[in-house]
């Protein structure tokens, strides 16, 4: 396809207007070039896209090769495709009709074991309404009725994060074992928060493969106390090896705390702290830990009685100590404005927070902590070719993307609500028929 | 200026009681049962100068300034002179606007720490409430209102839910820190009614197998509480003609549901009626058309671009998020230029939160529909924009002659800004309610904390 392009060039081009469907080589001139590798901001800087990849990124100087479509990019700034670590996309159309509703799981046979993202529905709208704001990567989250809402569901494992992106097709779910999810609700552990560490830990020792199990525990294979499945112990070993990470919804100082102790025992367990929002207060003990942090930097109300020190300089004192975080939207609606996060990012910016890290939280940050930064998250040349030009600021609110790239094919700046706008921005076009004829 | 203000108010505080005795009750000495307690914070004259001004109705003054005295805004305009002994404020190039001014919250009602015990916002006993009050269940120490008020929040509605289809009566505040609700009520304003249209009440209520369980039977529902009003309104306007004429009369029965309905019949209460799709919102018109009211606004309006003219037409605001949407079925066909649309069709549009986040950005979200709307060829400028947050939103709430603009006699509720407040960085630099100086992002001993917020972790950040 590449060899095709080149020689083909300005016949791709002509289609290109029309469908974009097509990846092509593409330079990108002219804009100030963010490329989240080392904090590296290229002026005037060039980033040529062949195929699905990056092919090289530089100063002015860089050769455009012949053949390759030209966009100048001039007054205009330039980042790696967004990546959210906290959406629904995929997973409900509306959220309040259980019937579109494909996170949540209560009462069956498995839990940690279910993967969310083999119910993903590639034809959702939400994708392209979120990825022509720039969000070109996300993960999507298993059991989330109400994001930030901890006591919503039954089992402390809601099933596993999958990653996604969002170039559209049948090929949008990149990895669909990226996290084991934990949201410590009390409901299946009797009331008492006290309990759920104790429910962590049985379920992790009784699924520990064979040769790391102490001594007099159970066998792995059939249902243990805790993990209900053959399912939950093969996904929760992963876990206790390091394969996956353990993604914990934790938004209280002290409780994240005691989730950090679990390292101890489970020496080479990735864990991620999700919501985090007294994480400023345990900021130092994190940075020991090496224990990144997601958060929604705008959720500053003591919104329960986990979160009382919640505050927009959450993000700001997490840079101060060196902890490692990405930032996701903090609305409620994780699918339909995933979309949300630059504003955020640029939240965080004004309380605090320095620019290139707001940026790094959105882009390269999610990116290493989901573990696909060899294939994403940097303008770097042989990664996947997820690029946005910014008309302005990308954290501003004022801004939007001009081009978006997602592996390489350029979308088109269209969707569901696009369409609607143009089909109602002049009412007075029905004096000649009804706008239900204006497609 | 303060002094007319006070009498101006204190005059049409009697109108309305001697309008609607059933509403208020009786007079006693002093302040009339259930009015505003309110007393501005003690201020200095002051002057801001050096900044640039929104001032709320669409005009933009480049390097101007304000003067605040007595609670009220004395000038506006460029080369002002001070007058001695005033504070004087150098804006430093930045910006300054009139207060943001949000028609849809619910602190208070469901304050955080969101408990059981705080769900004090839907009375979901009955499909019509219009006899419970929200200032009834208004807890002043939510920590929300303080969050607020450092994002520029002067003024705020608070509203019942929208469980019911007639949910009860909302109240308008001054946002400042206190420790009875009458101490926050902002003075003069009238009191709105929640409607509700669409999903909610069909849903709470049809799931327990009573009226409404379809959109049919939410409007039968209206009409069926309209019809009793009109009556209701019969029997006090002919008690009242008699009373008028010297003759004896017996005062009918109350009726504390029919008495706000009243209210709305005789344009004391304004409507503020949650409603997402174009033709729920057609049928409600409809409705008023049938019985005679008027609709102050549509809440949540996430449909009105598709009838922006009839809107304009009615004389109706819509009070709108610029982006929420899919969340529910009656909100899929949500767009982000909703409110320039809105706007460009010469009808009121309003930015509103039903956020305790949200509201502390209405700025941002005013900014992200005129940056949307760019993109698709509606050009409205700034200044227009930010009516949209403040003098729409006052007109919405009835109080636009006393607040959401900067113009001379009106209430100095006003907000210097760290930068142009549609840029995400942006921060409320100094805010003021009636002149006084409630909140200063970097004077510590400004910024109020809630009795709740003392001996929890958490009590000393103020955003």
């Amino acid at each position: 396809m590449r060899t095709f392009a080149k020689y083909l060039a300005p016949l791709m081009f002509a289609a290109a207007t029309i469908t974009l469907a097509h990846a092509e080589d593409v330079a990108i001139v002219g804009g100030t070039v963010h490329t989240m590798e080392d904090g590296v901001v290229i002026e005037n800087g060039v980033v040529i896209i062949s195929g699905d990849q990056i092919e090289a990124v530089g100063g002015p100087d860089t050769a455009v090769p012949e053949g390759y479509r030209v966009i100048d990019a001039t007054g205009k700034q330039v980042t790696p495709g967004l990546m959210s670590a906290f959406t629904l996309i995929g997973l409900e159309e509306v959220s309040l009709e259980g019937a579109t509703v494909d996170h949540s799981l209560s009462n069956t046979f498995y839990t940690a074991g279910f993967e969310v993202a083999k119910g993903f529905n590639p034809d959702t709208p939400i994708i392209a309404i979120n990825r022509i704001e720039g969000l070109t990567r996300a993960v999507i989250m298993p059991g989330f009725g109400v994001p930030f809402n901890e006591n919503n569901n039954k089992s402390i494992f809601p099933g596993q994060a999958g990653i996604i992106h969002l170039g559209g097709g049948n090929d949008a779910v990149i990895n669909s074992q990226a996290a084991v999810v934990v949201y410590p609700g009390v409901g299946d552990v009797g009331g008492a928060r006290g309990a759920v560490l104790d429910y962590l830990v049985g379920a992790l020792r009784e699924s520990k493969p064979a040769a790391k199990r102490r001594r007099g525990s159970s066998a792995s294979g059939g249902p243990g106390r805790f993990a209900k499945s053959p399912e939950d112990k093969a996904a929760l070993a992963k876990v206790v090896s390091g394969e996956m990470p353990l993604y914990v919804l934790e938004n209280k100082a002290s409780k994240i705390l005691q989730l950090l102790e679990l390292k101890e025992e489970f020496e080479d367990m990735n864990l991620i702290i999700l919501g985090a929002a007294e994480a400023w207060i345990v900021a130092d003990e994190l940075v020991e830990a090496g224990v990144p942090v997601v958060i929604g930097p705008t959720n500053n109300l003591p919104s329960s009685f986990d979160s009382l020190a919640a505050t927009l300089y959450n993000a700001a004192r997490l840079e101060d100590a060196g902890v490692e975080f990405a930032i996701v939207a903090g609305g409620f609606s994780a699918a339909h404005n995933a979309r949300l996060l630059p504003q955020d990012a640029g939240n965080a910016v004004a309380n605090g927070l320095s620019w290139q890290a707001g940026l790094e939280a959105i882009t390269i940050n999610p990116a290493k902590i989901f573990g696909i930064d060899a294939s994403f998250g940097s303008l770097t040349a042989g990664k996947e070719a997820d690029v946005v030009v910014w008309d302005g600021d990308p954290l501003e609110v004022m801004t939007s993307p001009d081009h978006v790239f997602i592996r390489g094919e350029e979308i088109e700046l269209v969707s569901r609500q696009t369409r609607l706008r143009d089909r109602y921005i002049d009412l007075g076009a029905e004096a000649d028929k009804p706008l239900a004829y204006k497609k | 200026m303060t002094r007319l203000r006070g009498l101006l108010l204190g005059a049409s505080a009697l109108a309305i009681m001697v309008a609607a005795p059933a509403t208020f009750g009786q007079e006693g000495e002093g302040r009339a049962a259930h009015s505003s307690s309110y007393k501005p914070m003690a201020s200095s004259p002051t002057m801001i100068t050096n900044v640039n001004i929104y001032d709320g109705r669409g005009g933009l003054i480049e390097g101007g300034s304000i003067i605040m005295a007595g609670g009220d805004i004395v000038a506006v305009g460029q080369n002002l002179e001070a007058e001695a002994g005033m504070v004087i404020i150098d804006g430093d190039g930045q910006w300054l606007t009139p207060g943001i001014i949000d028609v849809h919250s619910h602190f208070g009602v469901y304050a955080s720490p969101q408990v059981k015990a705080h769900a004090d916002g839907n009375e979901i006993t009955g499909a019509n409430t219009a006899e419970v009050w929200a200032e009834h269940g208004v807890w002043p120490q939510d920590p929300g209102f303080a969050r607020a008020q450092a994002a520029g929040v002067t003024a705020l509605q608070i509203l019942p839910g929208s469980a019911n289809l007639i949910g009860g009566r909302g109240v308008t505040l001054k946002n400042v820190p206190a420790r009875t609700v009458q101490a926050m009520k902002f003075p003069g304003a009238p009191h709105g009614v929640k409607f509700a249209c669409g999903e909610n009440p069909k849903r709470v209520y049809g799931q327990k197998g009573q009226s409404p369980f379809t959109r049919m039977g939410n409007v039968a529902g209206y009409r069926a509480a309209w019809a009793k009003a009109t009556e209701y309104k019969r029997s006090w306007d002919q008690y009242n003609e008699k009373v008028s004429a010297g003759e004896d009369a017996t005062p009918p029965t109350r009726d504390l549901q029919m008495d706000t309905l009243m209210g709305v019949l005789n344009g004391e209460i304004l409507i503020q009626n949650h409603c997402y799709r174009a033709d729920d919102m057609a049928n409600i018109i409809e409705v008023s058309k049938e019985f005679g009211f008027k609709i102050s606004a549509f809440h949540h309006a996430v449909e009105s671009y598709k009838i922006a003219d009839i809107l304009a037409e009615n004389d109706i605001c819509s009070a709108m998020w610029a982006d929420w949407w899919g969340f529910k079925m009656e909100a899929l066909d949500g767009i982000r230029e909703n409110a320039a649309l809105v706007h460009n069709a010469g009808a009121c549009a309003v930015i509103h939160s039903d956020s305790g986040i949200g509201i502390q950005r209405l700025n941002q979200e005013a900014a992200k529909t005129v940056a949307d709307a760019r993109k698709a060829g509606l050009d409205i400028p700034l200044a227009e924009a930010w009516s949209w947050v403040s003098y729409n939103a006052a007109k919405a709430l009835g109080i636009e002659d006393q607040t959401g603009s900067l113009e001379v006699g009106k209430d100095a509720d006003v907000v210097l800004w760290t930068a142009n407040p549609f840029s995400v960085y942006a921060r409320a630099d100094k805010v003021f309610i009636d002149g006084a100086l409630v909140y200063d992002m970097n004077d510590e001993a400004t910024h109020a904390v809630s009795d709740f917020r003392l001996g929890f972790p958490g009590e000393g950040d103020d955003r």
